[in-house]
């Protein structure tokens, strides 16, 4: 396969990544004071998610240092077109950070209380916000002949991208709530099955409206199938979790939620970022790419610390993963 | 103020912003590991209070580090789009190696060694914590790596057609010249502020509660100001030779520093000088004869640059313009960093004096507490600003202009937005972070004697109940 190709692929995969990791911990974030009733509940609640929050992030991170490397032009465009957005994301998550390692560093309620808020917006909001960015890829933005960003904020915020926004919380949410129930003991995890199976069924409307959407915008019949097969992923996910097969049922949101991203970089595929304002001016894989050096050098590399990451990654949600309960 | 201005003010409020945090997180991992292998081989439970107490407080520190950090990441593609456009082919690999090989390892195993106390046995946990500092000193080399690609070009070919560097030698960016000097003296620097942070947090114990944990105290201001003065004779070392590769590939850099417009052989050293705001005349000035020929050539009598010649040079080569930086700025900046960090080198020395064979340090010593880390802080700020505005007109040393690397789409009022944003976020930030650290500190060893279940260093009170009591 052709090096840029393979390319897309990883940095693809690196997106699909951060959204099925960081998804359950946004998730977990957004229904913090849902789940939790009282403060050692809260606790429990953020400590499911405690060891791993971080890593997860670090998906992100590495997503937008290999577009840097492989996709120069893609990364150029990408973060300085959706400027506002980004800026609000970066402060969104800078807050939640903090929150959650700060949270537990002073006993005083208030304290906790005023970080547990700041966790749940700080939650929500990037979740809204990559569900807006990622459906105006799917659709287009106005770019010019040099690749440049040149419509205006209120462009972003069409009712497609609008859907986009609330399907990405609504699954991100569902997403953490079977991972609660998978996480914890007694109480939460009671109310956390319960909760996904009432979310569920809104969540599946909405996720089925956005992509079939998205697939009618853009795509072809093998982005039609990988969303049809996300879809199904996730009414199979929905199902275990209503007979209590918690582990099935997580397996059921995080394939959805992976595929369902593949589905819109499949939908893309070869263009990065189309343009809106005239079809020249649409960026694709082959033109943002670097050289063909580098981007065997990235794949020697990437190649051989991958696989190393998801190792060690693997292995810290295998010692943590006996279930959390609320202290009596 | 245009588009240009606001976004070099943002990337220098955030970059230093963000360098206030990495000093600390570099040096105080590499402690916390090292008091972490004294308690595991000794036993001895000094070492494992002191683990869990400086632990505690690195977690607070590099909680900042990481959130700060990916802003740093985003900017390059907010504010300097036609910038990365320009680089990314070379740039973009050191920061994909630095988020693939560094990152990961940084966060999944801080996560591990918090929550894995009572859950991993004592020789993996030990692993965890040493698999951070790998962490932190790969994403140093890596970043400074593509820094110093920014100061010295290598191992690529410039592609006219796409207006773009191109990679031709990844392992020749790796190596420049310039990043096996900056990274030594990068770290070293780093170790300057964690010494120094240990030490005065020992001190300000034995000062105001001259009768708690006092031994175990009296041992962690020895490690600091150790390490502080093993680092500064590091930093001193090392400093040397980069002024000397510096002279050799950024020389009007060199001659900023020392406000030196004419050429000189021998040239000498500036101590002290004051000139006309400009810098274009001088008023007076105490001078050591040589030195200057020494430090950036290493013989007595070599030639060293000034910033007329060189501006001449220059315009032959790159067109007309100007080619020097702000010249009173790389002048102080470069002389505060020294004069600075080693006056915190001195105090201590003047500590380990001060406190020799069982000696309690002298009340009066309180003053020493707060200089102490914060001097080689604001020593390594004032050597980054001496760095990159040294570089200046040039955002990539000869190839790319600064002017030429902001976003062209961008607007001002995003760019307003957003630095005013961080600014305001940052500043509150650093007051709840400089808050919890007192607290902390003031804390002290309470509840870091105990290896119990649960007491992950992040939890203070060992009294609550355990959450994930399995
Ligand atoms: C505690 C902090 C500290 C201290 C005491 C010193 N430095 Fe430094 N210096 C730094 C912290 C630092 C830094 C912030 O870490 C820089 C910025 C970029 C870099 O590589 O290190 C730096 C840059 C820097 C540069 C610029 C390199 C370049 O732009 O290419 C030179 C020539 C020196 N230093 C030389 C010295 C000498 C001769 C010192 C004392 C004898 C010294 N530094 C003490
Ligand atoms: C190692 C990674 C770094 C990279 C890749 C980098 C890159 C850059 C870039 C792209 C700019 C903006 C353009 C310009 O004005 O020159 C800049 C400016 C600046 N950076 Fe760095 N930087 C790095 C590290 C740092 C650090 C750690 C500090 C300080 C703590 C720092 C301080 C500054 C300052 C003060 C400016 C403003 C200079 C000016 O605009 O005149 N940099 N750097
Ligand atoms: C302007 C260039 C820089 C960029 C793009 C950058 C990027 C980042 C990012 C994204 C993180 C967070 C990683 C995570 O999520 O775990 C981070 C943290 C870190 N960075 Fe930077 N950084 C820059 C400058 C520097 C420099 C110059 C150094 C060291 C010499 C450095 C050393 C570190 C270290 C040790 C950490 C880990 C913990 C901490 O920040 O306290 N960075 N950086």
């Amino acid at each position: 396969m052709e090096l840029t190709t393979v390319w897309f692929l990883v940095i693809a995969g690196m997106w699909t990544g951060y959204f099925v990791l960081e998804g359950f911990d946004f998730g977990v974030g957004a229904l913090l004071r849902v789940i939790g009733r009282d403060e050692p509940e809260r606790r429990a609640t953020i400590t499911t998610i405690g060891p791993v929050w971080d890593g997860n992030e670090v998906w992100l991170v590495t997503a937008g240092a290999a577009t840097f490397a492989a996709f120069p032009e893609w990364y150029a465009t990408l973060f300085s077109g959706f400027y506002l957005p980004l800026f609000a994301i970066l402060v969104a998550l800078i807050l939640r950070g903090v929150a959650l390692e700060y949270r537990g560093k002073r006993a005083d309620l208030e304290w906790r209380g005023r970080m547990d808020t700041l966790i749940v917006i700080g939650s929500i909001v990037p979740a809204f916000l990559w569900g807006i960015i990622f459906a105006n890829l799917v659709r287009g933005v106005p770019l010019d002949n040099s690749y440049e960003f040149v419509g205006s904020l209120g462009d972003l915020f069409g009712p497609f991208a609008l859907l986009g926004g609330v399907t990405f919380v609504a699954v991100f949410v569902t997403h953490g709530a079977i991972f609660l129930a998978l996480r914890t003991e007694g109480v939460l995890r009671e109310r956390a099955n319960r909760l996904a199976g009432r979310l569920g069924a809104v969540t599946a409307v909405l996720a089925v409206g956005f992509l079939w959407w998205a697939q009618a915008l853009r795509g072809d019949t093998g982005s039609a199938i990988v969303a049809a097969a996300a879809a199904l992923a996730l009414v199979g996910g929905l199902v275990a979790n209503r007979f209590g097969r918690e582990g099935w049922a997580f397996t059921g949101t995080a394939v959805a939620t992976g595929l369902a991203v593949v589905s819109l970089f499949a939908a893309l595929f070869p263009v990065v970022i189309p343009s809106t304002l005239d079809p020249q001016s649409t960026l694709t894989a082959v033109e943002a790419a670097s050289t063909a050096y580098t981007l065997k050098i990235l794949t020697i590399i990437a190649a051989i610390f991958t696989p190393l990451v998801l190792l060690y990654q693997g292995w810290t949600y295998w010692v943590f993963r006996k279930r959390v309960v609320v202290a009596a | 103020m245009d588009t240009l201005d606001l976004a070099r003010w943002q990337f220098a409020v955030t970059t230093v912003y963000h360098f206030f945090f990495v000093p600390v997180t570099i040096s105080l991992v590499a402690i916390t590991a090292g008091l972490q292998t004294a308690w595991y081989r000794t036993g001895k439970e000094k070492y494992l209070r002191l683990t869990k107490f400086y632990g505690k407080l690195f977690l607070i520190n590099i909680a900042m580090g990481v959130v700060t950090g990916l802003v740093q990441e985003f900017q390059f593609g907010m504010n300097w789009s036609d910038y990365s456009r320009f680089v990314g082919d070379v740039f973009g690999a050191p920061l994909a190696l630095e988020g693939l090989l560094a990152f990961f390892l940084e966060s999944t195993f801080i996560g591990l060694w918090m929550f894995g106390w009572d859950r991993l046995p004592k020789l993996v946990h030990l692993g965890c914590i040493w698999m951070v500092v790998l962490g932190t000193q790969l994403s140093a080399y890596f970043i400074l790596a593509a820094n110093s690609w920014m100061q010295n070009p290598v191992g690529f070919r410039y592609n006219a057609e796409r207006g773009r560097a191109e990679l031709t030698d990844l392992w020749a960016v790796l190596t420049n010249k310039v990043v096996l000097v900056t990274y030594p003296h990068t770290i070293f620097a780093a170790f300057m502020v964690g010494g120094a942070f240990v030490a005065a947090v020992a001190l300000w114990h034995l000062l105001r509660r001259p009768t708690v944990d006092r031994e175990v105290f009296r041992t962690a201001l020895k490690i600091g100001a150790v390490i502080v003065l093993a680092a500064s004779a590091g930093v001193a070392i090392s400093g040397d030779q980069q002024g000397k590769v510096m002279t050799e590939v950024q020389p009007m850099k060199m001659a900023a520093a020392e406000a030196l417009y004419e050429t000189e052989k021998p040239a000498s050293f500036s101590v002290f000088t004051i000139g006309t705001l400009d810098g274009s005349k001088e008023i007076f000035s105490i001078k050591v004869p040589y030195l200057l020929s020494f430090l950036g050539t290493g013989h007595l009598d070599g030639e060293v640059k000034g910033i007329n010649s060189l501006q001449q040079a220059y315009e032959t080569l790159y067109g007309p313009g100007s080619y020097s930086p702000n010249v009173p700025l790389a002048y102080w900046t470069f002389r505060l960093m020294i004069g600075v960090g080693m006056a915190s080198g001195a105090i201590a020395l003047w500590l380990l004096w001060a406190t020799r064979k069982g000696r309690a340090p002298a009340k009066w010593l309180i003053w020493a507490v707060a200089p102490l880390p914060l001097l080689p802080l604001v020593a390594n700020c004032f050597g980054w600003i001496f760095t990159e505005t040294g570089r200046q007109p040039w955002l990539v040393f000869g190839l790319l202009p600064t002017a030429s690397g902001v976003s062209p789409g961008t607007t001002a009022g995003e760019v307003i937005t957003s630095l005013v944003g961080f600014t305001i976020l940052y500043g509150v930030l650093a007051v709840v972070e400089v808050k919890l650290m007192l607290r902390t500190i003031r804390g002290g060893l309470a509840g870091t004697d105990t290896p119990a279940p649960g007491s992950a260093p992040d939890d203070s009170e060992s009294a609550e109940p355990l959450s994930f009591a399995y």
